[in-house]
Protein backbone atom coordinates (compact mmCIF):
# COMPACT_ATOMS: atom_id res chain seq x y z
CA UNK A 1 0.00 0.00 0.00
CA UNK A 2 1.45 3.47 -0.87
CA UNK A 3 1.87 6.15 1.51
CA UNK A 4 0.12 8.85 2.33
CA UNK A 5 0.93 12.68 2.24
CA UNK A 6 -0.79 13.76 5.98
CA UNK A 7 -0.36 16.99 7.30
CA UNK A 8 -1.40 18.43 10.61
CA UNK A 9 -0.38 20.77 13.29
CA UNK A 10 1.02 19.51 16.76
CA UNK A 11 1.68 21.50 19.34
CA UNK A 12 1.68 24.98 17.08
CA UNK A 13 3.64 23.27 14.59
CA UNK A 14 3.03 22.13 11.10
CA UNK A 15 3.97 18.30 10.84
CA UNK A 16 3.91 16.78 7.42
CA UNK A 17 5.34 13.59 6.34
CA UNK A 18 4.12 10.40 4.90
CA UNK A 19 2.53 7.52 6.36
CA UNK A 20 0.57 4.46 5.47
CA UNK A 21 -3.11 6.11 6.26
CA UNK A 22 -3.85 3.09 8.74
CA UNK A 23 -0.95 3.91 10.94
CA UNK A 24 -1.48 4.34 14.37
CA UNK A 25 -1.28 8.59 15.48
CA UNK A 26 0.20 6.78 18.51
CA UNK A 27 2.89 5.30 16.70
CA UNK A 28 3.05 8.44 14.03
CA UNK A 29 3.77 10.88 17.03
CA UNK A 30 6.13 8.67 19.26
CA UNK A 31 8.45 7.19 15.60
CA UNK A 32 8.33 9.75 13.03
CA UNK A 33 7.85 12.84 15.12
CA UNK A 34 9.70 11.57 17.66
CA UNK A 35 7.66 12.92 20.57
CA UNK A 36 8.06 10.05 23.16
CA UNK A 37 5.64 11.31 25.80
CA UNK A 38 2.57 10.44 24.78
CA UNK A 39 2.48 6.38 25.79
CA UNK A 40 1.46 3.08 24.84
CA UNK A 41 0.02 0.95 28.01
CA UNK A 42 -2.55 -1.64 26.02
CA UNK A 43 -2.99 -0.69 22.43
CA UNK A 44 -6.64 -1.49 22.79
CA UNK A 45 -8.64 1.62 23.40
CA UNK A 46 -8.72 0.91 27.65
CA UNK A 47 -6.23 2.57 29.37
CA UNK A 48 -5.99 5.95 27.85
CA UNK A 49 -2.18 6.42 28.46
CA UNK A 50 -2.08 7.19 24.83
CA UNK A 51 -4.42 10.24 24.99
CA UNK A 52 -4.19 13.42 23.10
CA UNK A 53 -5.94 16.19 22.29
CA UNK A 54 -7.51 15.99 18.29
CA UNK A 55 -8.42 19.82 17.91
CA UNK A 56 -8.35 20.09 21.73
CA UNK A 57 -10.59 17.16 22.56
CA UNK A 58 -9.20 13.68 24.47
CA UNK A 59 -9.05 10.80 22.16
CA UNK A 60 -6.68 7.31 22.00
CA UNK A 61 -3.86 8.10 19.88
CA UNK A 62 -4.01 4.27 19.40
CA UNK A 63 -7.46 3.95 18.08
CA UNK A 64 -7.00 7.15 15.17
CA UNK A 65 -5.38 5.70 11.86
CA UNK A 66 -2.82 9.00 11.24
CA UNK A 67 -5.44 10.02 7.91
CA UNK A 68 -7.75 10.81 10.14
CA UNK A 69 -5.96 13.32 11.51
CA UNK A 70 -4.93 14.86 8.32
CA UNK A 71 -5.38 18.68 8.48
CA UNK A 72 -6.30 18.49 12.33
CA UNK A 73 -4.55 19.96 15.50
CA UNK A 74 -2.93 17.82 18.12
CA UNK A 75 -1.75 18.80 21.26
CA UNK A 76 0.77 16.58 23.43
CA UNK A 77 2.00 16.29 26.95
CA UNK A 78 5.06 18.26 25.27
CA UNK A 79 2.57 21.10 23.99
CA UNK A 80 1.05 21.99 27.61
CA UNK A 81 3.28 24.54 28.78
CA UNK A 82 4.01 27.88 27.38
CA UNK A 83 7.04 29.96 26.63
CA UNK A 84 9.09 27.44 29.63
CA UNK A 85 5.87 27.79 31.96
CA UNK A 86 4.30 24.65 33.06
CA UNK A 87 0.71 24.34 32.34
CA UNK A 88 -1.31 24.83 35.87
CA UNK A 89 -2.41 21.31 35.67
CA UNK A 90 1.24 20.26 35.16
CA UNK A 91 2.42 22.36 38.11
CA UNK A 92 -0.81 20.84 40.37
CA UNK A 93 0.45 17.11 39.46
CA UNK A 94 3.87 18.04 40.70
CA UNK A 95 2.90 19.89 43.45
CA UNK A 96 0.18 17.12 44.73
CA UNK A 97 2.36 13.88 43.93
CA UNK A 98 0.34 12.83 40.77
CA UNK A 99 2.49 11.07 39.43
CA UNK A 100 4.64 7.84 40.60
CA UNK A 101 5.82 5.87 37.43
CA UNK A 102 4.47 8.84 35.27
CA UNK A 103 3.63 6.10 32.72
CA UNK A 104 -0.13 7.46 33.16
CA UNK A 105 0.41 11.16 33.79
CA UNK A 106 0.40 12.13 30.19
CA UNK A 107 -3.09 10.88 29.49
CA UNK A 108 -4.08 11.82 32.71
CA UNK A 109 -2.71 15.55 32.46
CA UNK A 110 -4.20 15.68 28.77
CA UNK A 111 -7.78 14.62 30.16
CA UNK A 112 -8.01 16.38 33.24
CA UNK A 113 -6.91 20.06 30.73
CA UNK A 114 -9.50 19.26 28.54
CA UNK A 115 -12.17 18.79 31.37
CA UNK A 116 -10.99 21.65 32.61
CA UNK A 117 -11.82 23.69 29.55
CA UNK A 118 -14.75 21.78 28.36
CA UNK A 119 -16.56 20.99 31.48
CA UNK A 120 -19.60 19.80 29.25
CA UNK A 121 -17.82 16.53 28.47
CA UNK A 122 -18.34 14.96 31.47
CA UNK A 123 -20.20 15.10 35.59
CA UNK A 124 -17.69 14.71 37.77
CA UNK A 125 -13.90 14.59 37.76
CA UNK A 126 -14.01 10.63 38.16
CA UNK A 127 -16.59 10.61 35.16
CA UNK A 128 -13.82 12.87 32.89
CA UNK A 129 -10.57 10.50 34.11
CA UNK A 130 -12.35 7.02 34.22
CA UNK A 131 -10.57 6.31 30.96
CA UNK A 132 -7.43 7.12 32.00
CA UNK A 133 -6.32 4.10 34.36
CA UNK A 134 -2.99 4.42 36.60
CA UNK A 135 -1.36 1.15 37.60
CA UNK A 136 0.23 2.88 40.96
CA UNK A 137 -3.10 3.48 41.98
CA UNK A 138 -2.38 6.93 42.77
CA UNK A 139 -6.03 8.33 42.24
CA UNK A 140 -6.35 9.95 45.64
CA UNK A 141 -3.75 12.39 44.47
CA UNK A 142 -4.32 12.68 40.93
CA UNK A 143 -8.00 14.17 41.98
CA UNK A 144 -6.51 16.17 44.82
CA UNK A 145 -3.99 17.88 42.02
CA UNK A 146 -7.68 18.37 39.17
CA UNK A 147 -9.14 20.30 41.87
CA UNK A 148 -5.77 22.44 43.20
CA UNK A 149 -5.29 23.15 39.22
CA UNK A 150 -9.08 23.97 39.10
CA UNK A 151 -8.67 26.10 42.36
CA UNK A 152 -5.53 28.19 40.78
CA UNK A 153 -7.00 28.53 37.49
CA UNK A 154 -10.11 30.14 38.54
CA UNK A 155 -10.71 33.66 38.35
CA UNK A 156 -13.38 33.60 41.21
CA UNK A 157 -14.59 36.64 39.79
CA UNK A 158 -17.86 34.76 38.33
CA UNK A 159 -20.49 32.95 39.45
CA UNK A 160 -21.57 31.38 36.31
CA UNK A 161 -20.52 27.62 38.06
CA UNK A 162 -19.43 26.72 34.55
CA UNK A 163 -16.51 24.66 35.33
CA UNK A 164 -16.44 21.95 38.10
CA UNK A 165 -15.37 23.04 41.39
CA UNK A 166 -15.79 26.57 40.65
CA UNK B 1 0.72 -4.90 17.89
CA UNK B 2 0.25 -7.71 15.83
CA UNK B 3 -0.64 -6.95 12.80
CA UNK B 4 1.83 -5.97 9.44
CA UNK B 5 -0.67 -2.81 8.42
CA UNK B 6 1.49 -3.14 5.11
CA UNK B 7 -1.04 -5.30 4.07
CA UNK B 8 -4.01 -3.20 4.42
CA UNK B 9 -5.15 -0.28 2.08
CA UNK B 10 -7.04 2.86 3.13
CA UNK B 11 -8.85 5.16 0.72
CA UNK B 12 -9.97 8.69 1.61
CA UNK B 13 -12.81 10.48 -0.79
CA UNK B 14 -13.94 13.99 -0.64
CA UNK B 15 -17.37 13.76 -1.31
CA UNK B 16 -20.39 11.28 -0.71
CA UNK B 17 -20.80 10.53 -4.42
CA UNK B 18 -17.18 9.32 -5.01
CA UNK B 19 -17.82 7.56 -1.85
CA UNK B 20 -20.56 5.60 -2.79
CA UNK B 21 -18.64 4.82 -6.85
CA UNK B 22 -15.76 3.59 -4.37
CA UNK B 23 -18.15 1.55 -1.88
CA UNK B 24 -19.32 -0.27 -5.24
CA UNK B 25 -15.96 -1.52 -6.71
CA UNK B 26 -15.20 -5.28 -6.34
CA UNK B 27 -14.02 -6.33 -3.49
CA UNK B 28 -15.90 -4.27 -1.34
CA UNK B 29 -14.56 -1.62 0.62
CA UNK B 30 -15.09 -1.76 4.66
CA UNK B 31 -16.13 1.46 6.02
CA UNK B 32 -14.08 2.95 8.71
CA UNK B 33 -15.61 5.68 11.18
CA UNK B 34 -14.44 6.02 14.35
CA UNK B 35 -12.19 3.12 14.58
CA UNK B 36 -12.99 1.90 17.81
CA UNK B 37 -14.00 -1.45 16.94
CA UNK B 38 -11.57 -2.08 13.90
CA UNK B 39 -8.72 -0.34 15.50
CA UNK B 40 -8.99 -3.28 18.44
CA UNK B 41 -9.17 -6.18 15.89
CA UNK B 42 -6.09 -4.31 14.15
CA UNK B 43 -3.97 -4.54 17.64
CA UNK B 44 -5.16 -8.25 17.62
CA UNK B 45 -3.95 -9.50 14.01
CA UNK B 46 -8.20 -9.58 13.59
CA UNK B 47 -9.27 -6.85 11.44
CA UNK B 48 -9.65 -8.95 7.81
CA UNK B 49 -7.36 -7.74 5.01
CA UNK B 50 -8.32 -5.60 2.60
CA UNK B 51 -9.57 -1.87 1.74
CA UNK B 52 -11.19 0.41 4.07
CA UNK B 53 -12.70 3.56 3.19
CA UNK B 54 -11.92 6.63 5.63
CA UNK B 55 -15.76 7.67 6.16
CA UNK B 56 -14.17 10.99 8.23
CA UNK B 57 -12.64 12.13 4.37
CA UNK B 58 -16.49 12.53 3.43
CA UNK B 59 -18.08 16.14 4.46
CA UNK B 60 -21.71 15.11 4.28
CA UNK B 61 -21.27 12.27 7.10
CA UNK B 62 -19.62 15.06 9.24
CA UNK B 63 -22.95 17.30 9.15
CA UNK B 64 -23.83 18.49 12.77
CA UNK B 65 -27.02 16.71 14.33
CA UNK B 66 -30.38 18.16 12.67
CA UNK B 67 -33.35 18.28 14.60
CA UNK B 68 -36.58 18.78 12.54
CA UNK B 69 -40.45 19.42 14.06
CA UNK B 70 -40.80 15.17 13.34
CA UNK B 71 -37.20 13.77 13.57
CA UNK B 72 -33.87 13.84 14.72
CA UNK B 73 -31.13 12.76 12.48
CA UNK B 74 -27.96 11.42 13.34
CA UNK B 75 -25.54 11.59 10.97
CA UNK B 76 -22.56 8.98 9.76
CA UNK B 77 -20.14 9.98 12.41
CA UNK B 78 -22.17 11.54 14.80
CA UNK B 79 -20.53 10.35 18.07
CA UNK B 80 -21.27 10.02 21.58
CA UNK B 81 -19.83 12.79 22.87
CA UNK B 82 -22.22 14.85 19.85
CA UNK B 83 -25.10 13.77 21.54
CA UNK B 84 -24.12 13.99 25.08
CA UNK B 85 -23.31 17.77 25.06
CA UNK B 86 -26.36 18.68 22.71
CA UNK B 87 -28.80 19.80 24.70
CA UNK B 88 -31.88 18.59 23.16
CA UNK B 89 -31.24 15.38 24.43
CA UNK B 90 -31.57 15.69 27.70
CA UNK B 91 -35.44 16.36 27.41
CA UNK B 92 -36.81 14.51 24.88
CA UNK B 93 -34.42 11.56 24.44
CA UNK B 94 -32.55 10.99 27.84
CA UNK B 95 -31.62 7.60 27.44
CA UNK B 96 -30.10 8.38 24.21
CA UNK B 97 -27.82 10.57 26.53
CA UNK B 98 -27.66 7.65 29.19
CA UNK B 99 -26.90 5.63 26.81
CA UNK B 100 -23.84 8.05 25.47
CA UNK B 101 -22.68 8.33 28.97
CA UNK B 102 -22.44 4.52 29.51
CA UNK B 103 -20.26 3.63 26.48
CA UNK B 104 -16.35 3.12 26.75
CA UNK B 105 -15.07 6.53 29.03
CA UNK B 106 -14.71 10.18 27.54
CA UNK B 107 -11.74 9.48 25.04
CA UNK B 108 -14.37 6.76 23.35
CA UNK B 109 -17.26 8.84 23.45
CA UNK B 110 -15.45 11.69 21.70
CA UNK B 111 -14.39 9.05 18.98
CA UNK B 112 -17.07 6.44 18.55
CA UNK B 113 -19.87 6.60 16.54
CA UNK B 114 -23.79 5.42 16.76
CA UNK B 115 -23.58 4.72 13.23
CA UNK B 116 -20.11 2.41 14.59
CA UNK B 117 -22.26 0.91 17.41
CA UNK B 118 -24.83 -0.35 14.48
CA UNK B 119 -22.44 -1.49 11.71
CA UNK B 120 -20.21 -3.52 14.40
CA UNK B 121 -23.49 -5.52 15.36
CA UNK B 122 -22.47 -6.49 18.68
CA UNK B 123 -25.01 -7.97 20.78
CA UNK B 124 -23.12 -5.96 23.51
CA UNK B 125 -23.64 -2.37 21.75
CA UNK B 126 -25.10 0.24 23.99
CA UNK B 127 -25.87 2.14 21.76
CA UNK B 128 -27.95 0.25 19.96
CA UNK B 129 -31.08 -0.75 22.13
CA UNK B 130 -30.85 2.86 22.79
CA UNK B 131 -32.20 3.83 19.65
CA UNK B 132 -33.79 1.38 19.15
CA UNK B 133 -36.34 1.74 22.06
CA UNK B 134 -36.73 5.46 20.34
CA UNK B 135 -37.97 3.54 16.91
CA UNK B 136 -34.73 4.57 14.88
CA UNK B 137 -34.87 4.29 11.46
CA UNK B 138 -31.71 3.86 8.74
CA UNK B 139 -30.65 5.66 5.48
CA UNK B 140 -29.06 3.13 3.53
CA UNK B 141 -26.94 5.19 0.30
CA UNK B 142 -25.26 3.44 -2.55
CA UNK B 143 -24.53 4.12 -5.90
CA UNK B 144 -27.74 2.87 -6.99
CA UNK B 145 -30.02 5.19 -4.39
CA UNK B 146 -31.14 5.63 -1.34
CA UNK B 147 -33.73 3.22 1.02
CA UNK B 148 -34.87 3.12 4.47
CA UNK B 149 -34.99 0.06 7.47
CA UNK B 150 -36.19 0.00 10.76
CA UNK B 151 -33.33 -0.53 13.18
CA UNK B 152 -35.43 -3.07 14.65
CA UNK B 153 -35.73 -5.31 11.15
CA UNK B 154 -31.97 -4.22 10.41
CA UNK B 155 -30.12 -7.60 12.49
CA UNK B 156 -30.92 -11.08 10.98
CA UNK B 157 -29.08 -13.13 13.09
CA UNK B 158 -25.29 -13.08 14.96
CA UNK B 159 -23.67 -10.21 12.80
CA UNK B 160 -25.89 -10.66 9.89
CA UNK B 161 -27.53 -7.36 8.83
CA UNK B 162 -29.88 -6.48 5.98
CA UNK B 163 -26.87 -3.76 4.75
CA UNK B 164 -25.19 -5.26 1.22
CA UNK B 165 -21.75 -5.12 0.69
CA UNK B 166 -22.13 -1.55 -0.97
CA UNK B 167 -23.88 0.89 0.84
CA UNK B 168 -22.89 2.51 3.37
CA UNK B 169 -25.35 3.70 6.56
CA UNK B 170 -25.63 7.52 5.86
CA UNK B 171 -28.04 8.68 8.20
CA UNK B 172 -29.89 7.78 12.05
CA UNK B 173 -33.60 9.15 11.77
CA UNK B 174 -35.67 9.20 14.79
CA UNK B 175 -39.05 10.62 15.08
CA UNK B 176 -39.88 13.00 17.58
CA UNK B 177 -41.04 11.89 21.26
CA UNK B 178 -44.46 12.95 22.91
CA UNK B 179 -43.05 13.58 26.38
CA UNK B 180 -45.89 13.53 29.23
CA UNK B 181 -46.00 12.66 32.93
CA UNK B 182 -47.42 9.29 31.81
CA UNK B 183 -44.57 7.84 30.20
CA UNK B 184 -41.64 6.56 31.60
CA UNK B 185 -38.12 5.14 30.04
CA UNK B 186 -35.64 2.76 31.73
CA UNK B 187 -32.27 1.98 30.72
CA UNK B 188 -29.72 -0.14 32.65
CA UNK B 189 -26.80 -1.98 31.99
CA UNK B 190 -25.07 -4.82 34.13
CA UNK B 191 -21.80 -4.85 33.56
CA UNK B 192 -17.88 -5.33 35.86
CA UNK B 193 -17.79 -1.16 36.71
CA UNK B 194 -18.73 1.89 35.25
CA UNK B 195 -16.52 2.75 32.54
CA UNK B 196 -14.63 0.35 30.11
CA UNK B 197 -16.98 -2.60 30.87
CA UNK B 198 -19.01 -3.99 28.44
CA UNK B 199 -22.39 -4.99 29.00
CA UNK B 200 -23.62 -8.35 30.45
CA UNK B 201 -27.27 -7.34 30.42
CA UNK B 202 -29.29 -4.36 29.49
CA UNK B 203 -32.75 -3.92 29.28
CA UNK B 204 -33.49 -0.54 27.60
CA UNK B 205 -37.61 0.02 28.31
CA UNK B 206 -40.57 2.68 27.73
CA UNK B 207 -44.04 2.43 28.09
CA UNK B 208 -47.21 4.97 28.47
CA UNK B 209 -49.97 4.94 30.46
CA UNK B 210 -53.75 6.02 28.54
CA UNK B 211 -56.16 6.23 29.94
CA UNK B 212 -54.88 6.53 33.12
CA UNK B 213 -52.89 3.37 34.20
CA UNK B 214 -53.74 1.11 31.24
CA UNK B 215 -50.22 0.52 29.46
CA UNK B 216 -50.73 2.54 25.75
CA UNK B 217 -47.38 2.19 24.14
CA UNK B 218 -44.25 -0.29 24.80
CA UNK B 219 -41.06 -0.87 23.77
CA UNK B 220 -38.59 -3.64 25.57
CA UNK B 221 -35.25 -3.99 24.10
CA UNK B 222 -33.07 -6.55 25.19
CA UNK B 223 -29.00 -6.24 24.77
CA UNK B 224 -26.02 -8.56 25.40
CA UNK B 225 -28.61 -11.41 25.70
CA UNK B 226 -29.70 -12.76 22.24
CA UNK B 227 -27.06 -12.94 19.50
CA UNK B 228 -28.45 -9.31 18.58
CA UNK B 229 -30.00 -6.44 19.75
CA UNK B 230 -33.33 -7.57 20.40
CA UNK B 231 -36.73 -6.19 20.50
CA UNK B 232 -39.40 -8.54 22.63
CA UNK B 233 -42.49 -7.69 20.57
CA UNK B 234 -44.43 -10.57 21.20
CA UNK B 235 -44.32 -9.46 24.88
CA UNK B 236 -45.05 -6.08 24.40
CA UNK B 237 -47.92 -7.11 22.57
CA UNK B 238 -48.97 -8.86 25.37
CA UNK B 239 -49.05 -5.91 27.70
CA UNK B 240 -50.93 -3.80 25.82
CA UNK B 241 -53.73 -2.66 27.58
CA UNK B 242 -53.63 -3.84 30.84
CA UNK B 243 -52.92 -2.64 34.18
CA UNK B 244 -49.85 -3.02 35.74
CA UNK B 245 -50.42 -5.50 38.30
CA UNK B 246 -48.01 -7.82 40.96
CA UNK B 247 -49.66 -10.73 38.36
CA UNK B 248 -48.77 -9.20 35.06
CA UNK B 249 -45.20 -8.49 36.69
CA UNK B 250 -45.02 -12.05 37.49
CA UNK B 251 -46.15 -13.13 33.51
CA UNK B 252 -43.98 -10.80 31.83
CA UNK B 253 -40.91 -12.24 34.35
CA UNK B 254 -41.80 -15.49 33.49
CA UNK B 255 -42.35 -14.71 29.38
CA UNK B 256 -39.01 -13.30 29.50
CA UNK B 257 -37.73 -16.23 31.29
CA UNK B 258 -38.49 -18.55 28.39
CA UNK B 259 -38.40 -16.37 25.35
CA UNK B 260 -35.00 -15.20 25.55
CA UNK B 261 -32.30 -17.49 24.47
CA UNK B 262 -29.28 -15.94 26.41
CA UNK B 263 -25.51 -16.44 24.70
CA UNK B 264 -22.96 -18.29 26.90
CA UNK B 265 -19.19 -16.03 26.20
CA UNK B 266 -16.24 -14.74 27.98
CA UNK B 267 -18.28 -12.24 29.93
CA UNK B 268 -21.38 -14.29 31.66
CA UNK B 269 -23.30 -17.71 31.12
CA UNK B 270 -26.86 -17.92 30.06
CA UNK B 271 -28.38 -19.15 33.42
CA UNK B 272 -27.18 -16.09 34.87
CA UNK B 273 -28.13 -13.74 31.61
CA UNK B 274 -31.49 -15.14 31.84
CA UNK B 275 -32.06 -14.30 35.55
CA UNK B 276 -30.56 -10.68 35.43
CA UNK B 277 -32.89 -10.48 32.68
CA UNK B 278 -35.80 -10.95 34.38
CA UNK B 279 -35.28 -8.76 37.17
CA UNK B 280 -34.48 -6.01 35.10
CA UNK B 281 -37.65 -6.38 33.93
CA UNK B 282 -39.57 -6.75 37.28
CA UNK B 283 -38.07 -3.81 38.40
CA UNK B 284 -38.49 -1.97 35.14
CA UNK B 285 -42.34 -2.56 35.55
CA UNK B 286 -42.45 -1.84 39.37
CA UNK B 287 -40.90 1.21 38.59
CA UNK B 288 -42.85 1.99 35.69
CA UNK B 289 -45.60 1.76 38.18
CA UNK B 290 -44.38 3.66 40.99
CA UNK B 291 -43.07 6.81 39.22
CA UNK B 292 -45.34 7.76 36.84
CA UNK B 293 -47.77 10.55 37.72
CA UNK B 294 -50.74 10.39 36.38
CA UNK B 295 -52.53 13.39 34.38
CA UNK B 296 -55.85 13.77 33.51
CA UNK B 297 -55.98 16.76 30.47
CA UNK B 298 -54.13 14.96 27.45
C1 LIG C 1 -12.03 0.60 25.29
C2 LIG C 1 -13.32 0.42 24.55
C3 LIG C 1 -14.51 0.43 25.25
C4 LIG C 1 -15.72 0.28 24.59
N1 LIG C 1 -16.87 0.30 25.32
C5 LIG C 1 -18.05 0.12 24.69
C6 LIG C 1 -19.25 0.12 25.45
O1 LIG C 1 -19.24 0.32 26.67
N2 LIG C 1 -20.41 -0.09 24.78
C7 LIG C 1 -20.44 -0.29 23.42
O2 LIG C 1 -21.53 -0.45 22.87
N3 LIG C 1 -19.32 -0.29 22.68
C8 LIG C 1 -18.13 -0.09 23.28
N4 LIG C 1 -16.97 -0.12 22.55
C9 LIG C 1 -17.06 -0.41 21.10
C10 LIG C 1 -17.08 0.81 20.15
O3 LIG C 1 -16.55 1.95 20.78
C11 LIG C 1 -18.50 1.15 19.67
O4 LIG C 1 -19.10 0.03 19.07
C12 LIG C 1 -18.50 2.32 18.67
O5 LIG C 1 -19.81 2.78 18.53
C13 LIG C 1 -17.95 1.97 17.31
O6 LIG C 1 -18.01 3.12 16.48
P1 LIG C 1 -16.79 3.53 15.54
O7 LIG C 1 -17.20 4.74 14.80
O8 LIG C 1 -15.55 3.63 16.31
O9 LIG C 1 -16.76 2.26 14.58
P2 LIG C 1 -15.64 1.63 13.64
O10 LIG C 1 -14.67 0.86 14.43
O11 LIG C 1 -15.10 2.63 12.68
O12 LIG C 1 -16.58 0.63 12.81
C14 LIG C 1 -17.33 -0.39 13.46
C15 LIG C 1 -18.10 -1.20 12.43
O13 LIG C 1 -19.12 -0.44 11.80
C16 LIG C 1 -18.97 -0.42 10.40
N5 LIG C 1 -19.36 0.91 9.94
C17 LIG C 1 -18.91 2.09 10.42
N6 LIG C 1 -19.52 3.11 9.77
C18 LIG C 1 -20.36 2.56 8.86
C19 LIG C 1 -21.27 3.10 7.88
N7 LIG C 1 -21.43 4.42 7.71
N8 LIG C 1 -21.98 2.25 7.13
C20 LIG C 1 -21.83 0.91 7.31
N9 LIG C 1 -21.01 0.33 8.21
C21 LIG C 1 -20.27 1.16 8.97
C22 LIG C 1 -17.50 -0.73 10.16
O14 LIG C 1 -17.28 -1.27 8.89
C23 LIG C 1 -17.22 -1.70 11.28
O15 LIG C 1 -17.66 -2.98 10.94
C24 LIG C 1 -15.74 0.08 23.18
C25 LIG C 1 -14.53 0.08 22.46
C26 LIG C 1 -13.33 0.26 23.14
C27 LIG C 1 -12.05 0.28 22.37
S1 LIG D 1 -2.57 2.50 24.73
FE1 LIG D 1 -4.24 3.54 23.88
S2 LIG D 1 -5.72 3.31 25.39
FE2 LIG D 1 -4.15 2.05 26.14
S1 LIG E 1 1.77 6.81 38.02
FE1 LIG E 1 2.25 4.80 37.43
S2 LIG E 1 0.57 4.31 36.18
FE2 LIG E 1 -0.08 6.11 37.09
Amino acid sequence: MDLQKITFRINGQVWQGQVHPMKRLLDTIREDIGLKGTKEGCGEGECGACTILLDGIPVMSCMVPTCQADGHEITTIEGLESQGQLHVMQKAFLQEGGAQCGICTPGMILSATAYMQHPEIAQTWANALSGNLCRCTGYTKILAACSSAQKDSCCHHCDSKTTPDC
Amino acid sequence: MRTNIAEYSMISCGSLVQALEAMDQTPNPIPFAGGTDLMVYLHFGKLPIGTYLNLHSVPELRSKIEITDQEVILHGLTTYMDVYTHSFFKSEMPILQQAASVVGAIGIQTRGTWVGNIGNASPAADGVPALMLYDADLVLASRQGQRRVFLADYYQGYKKTVRLPNELILEIRIPRQKINTNSFVYYRKVGERNAQAISKVLLAARLEFWPSQTIKDIRIVYGSVMPYTYRMKKLEQHLLNQHITPQLIAEAVHWVGHDLKPIDDIRSNAKYRRKVAQNLMEEFLTQAQANVVFSEGK
